[in-house]
């Protein structure tokens, strides 16, 4: 019944999107360009004094000075650094011991009761104990990340493998796979889905606590910076940083979700950003 | 010979079998029938060496079967392939002690039997429901087991692939596997392929009665002696309804 009009409207449709990005990346940048509009006339129609809020063009501005000074790129490497780091340990502890708790019941309940009380304390209380017992250097700031990554990536991965489907260990079974190998073969693969949500909201959480890390003492990193722009009264600067925290963070995103994608391709689901 | 002495199964309160007792030597298809959830399951399950007696036992050539064996196959009611493996090692996925070249020509001898060799390196979501049953058969094969038990293998099939997966099972099986038993509650299914059937009602499972087949192969559906046998399966199955059936 609708041959005829799909048959007309499909062959135009395909020329339109062959010159055009894809309406998914377009959708997602409206919001963003309208609130730089509106923002930007506020600024301009000096409604808001502009040492409260300062414009867009003042920001990029910032953002330019910053980047050709090496400021920025400078900054930018300390923090991610410690990004980067934090995280690595947070969630290589978390992966394993995961996957221990999830795998035996008996070590589940020996260990995540004790996880799950540490995990509602505040990420910012640990920072005194922190520096008292790792001094105020590298070191607190990494244990601060990955403590807080930690907490993501255990949850997912092992409630991923806890909820492995029976009749696929069963499969296993009776083909002989046992112990280690059933693990690795079976209870892995399956919660490797579960293992990737936990990865990208750790990496979210490392972002967030690298700012409370960079307050305590720092004398570099984007949080430094940011830091430093209330110390000194520039909401231009601390607008700057919040950018680069904004893409810095949507970066990471998505090289775990395109890392995830392709090693999740055997999933039967509809394709997500 | 596989040998089934007085096994009894009870999960918590609830007796799910026995005590059953029965051998199965010279029937090369051995069929056991029953309405759904008399125990029929259960007692495949206990003989892959998935669920452990209550009591009794079950012996295959005289080893008692306590967990999994190499020498059983199992093709369960549904596919239950691993999505993230290809076509390919899913059918190989009990053979890694085996030697690489072992393995890919019997994995290649499996998927050739069930028509399957152009989708080696597929993986499951690309595969028809039919398909991936197809390849729950070659992994249940693969090891030429001594021993084939298939759970309901046809049941999620629509009618026509069932009749023609019937059709075909004792080729694709093939001569080295020496006993199959399968499990069904399709009366037509068990006719067409068994040297025995076995009538079983509960719970708790028990033997109702034990027929053995001796009708030429491959049965016409529309014979006479086959609607006789249909017949007499169903008073059995459903003694109650006896009337309806004649």
């Amino acid at each position: 019944m609708t041959d005829a009009s799909t048959a007309l409207s499909a062959p135009s449709e395909l020329r339109a999107r062959a010159h055009l990005p894809s309406p998914r990346v377009v959708r997602s940048l409206v919001l963003p360009l309208a609130i730089v509009v509106v923002w930007e006339a506020v600024g301009a129609l000096r409604l808001v004094d502009p040492t409260l809020l300062p414009t867009p063009f003042a920001v990029l501005k910032e953002l330019f000075r910053l980047t050709t000074s090496g400021e920025l790129v400078a900054n930018l490497i300390v923090s991610s650094r410690r990004v980067l780091l934090g995280f690595a340990i947070g969630t290589a502890v978390a992966t394993l011991l995961g996957a221990v708790t999830g795998y035996s019941i008996y070590w589940r309940g020996v260990i995540d009761p004790t996880v799950h009380a540490l995990r509602t304390i505040p990420g910012l209380a640990w920072i005194p104990m922190f520096i008292l017992w790792l001094g105020i250097d590298e070191g607190s700031k990494l244990a601060l990340i990955a403590l807080a990554t930690f907490f993501p990536t255990y949850l997912n991965f092992m409630s991923g493998i806890a909820r492995v489907d029976r009749k696929l260990i069963e499969v296993g079974r009776v083909n002989g796979l046992t112990g280690a190998r059933l693990v690795s073969t079976v209870l892995i693969p399956y919660s490797l889905p579960f293992l990737f949500v936990g990865l990208r909201q750790s990496m979210g959480v490392a972002w967030l606590v690298v700012v409370g890390a960079e307050l305590m003492g720092a004398s570099s990193g984007i949080g430094y910076m940011l830091n430093d722009g209330e110390m000194t009264g520039r909401p231009h600067l601390i607008m700057a940083c919040m950018i680069v925290f904004a893409l810095s963070g949507k970066t990471t995103d998505l090289i775990i979700a395109t890392i995830a994608r392709r090693v999740l391709r055997w999933q039967d689901t509809v394709e997500q950003p | 010979m596989l040998e089934i002495r007085s096994l009894t199964k009870n999960f918590e309160n609830f007796a799910a079998l026995g005590p059953l007792n029965f051998t199965l030597d010279r029937e090369r298809v051995l069929t056991v029938i029953g309405p759904s959830g008399c125990g029929k399951s259960t007692l495949l399950r206990l003989i892959a060496g998935l669920e452990v007696p209550t009591r009794g036992s079950i012996h295959l050539d005289g080893a008692a079967v306590t967990e999994p064996r190499s020498d059983i196959g199992v093709a369960f009611q549904d596919p239950r392939l691993m999505p993230w493996l290809s076509v390919r090692h899913n059918v190989g996925l009990g053979l890694w002690r085996w030697h690489a070249a072992e393995r890919t020509a019997a994995v290649d001898a499996a998927l050739a039997k069930v028509s399957l060799s152009k989708f080696a390196d597929a993986l499951p979501k690309q595969l028809s429901g039919g398909m991936a049953q197809r390849v729950g058969l070659a992994r249940a094969l693969v090891a030429r087991p001594r021993l084939l038990l298939l759970d309901e293998p046809f049941a999620a099939l629509d009618p026509l692939t069932r009749i023609k997966m019937q059709d075909h099972l004792l080729d694709i099986v093939g001569s080295e596997v020496p006993n199959v038993l399968l499990i069904t509650h399709d009366i037509e299914e068990a006719i067409a392929l068994s040297d025995r059937i076995v009538v079983l009602e509960g719970p708790p499972a028990r033997i109702r009665r034990d027929v053995l087949v001796d009708l030429p192969k491959p049965r016409k559906r529309t014979s006479a002696a086959f609607q006789e046998l249909k017949e007499l399966l169903f008073g059995e199955l459903f003694p109650d309804e006896r009337t309806l059936a004649a």
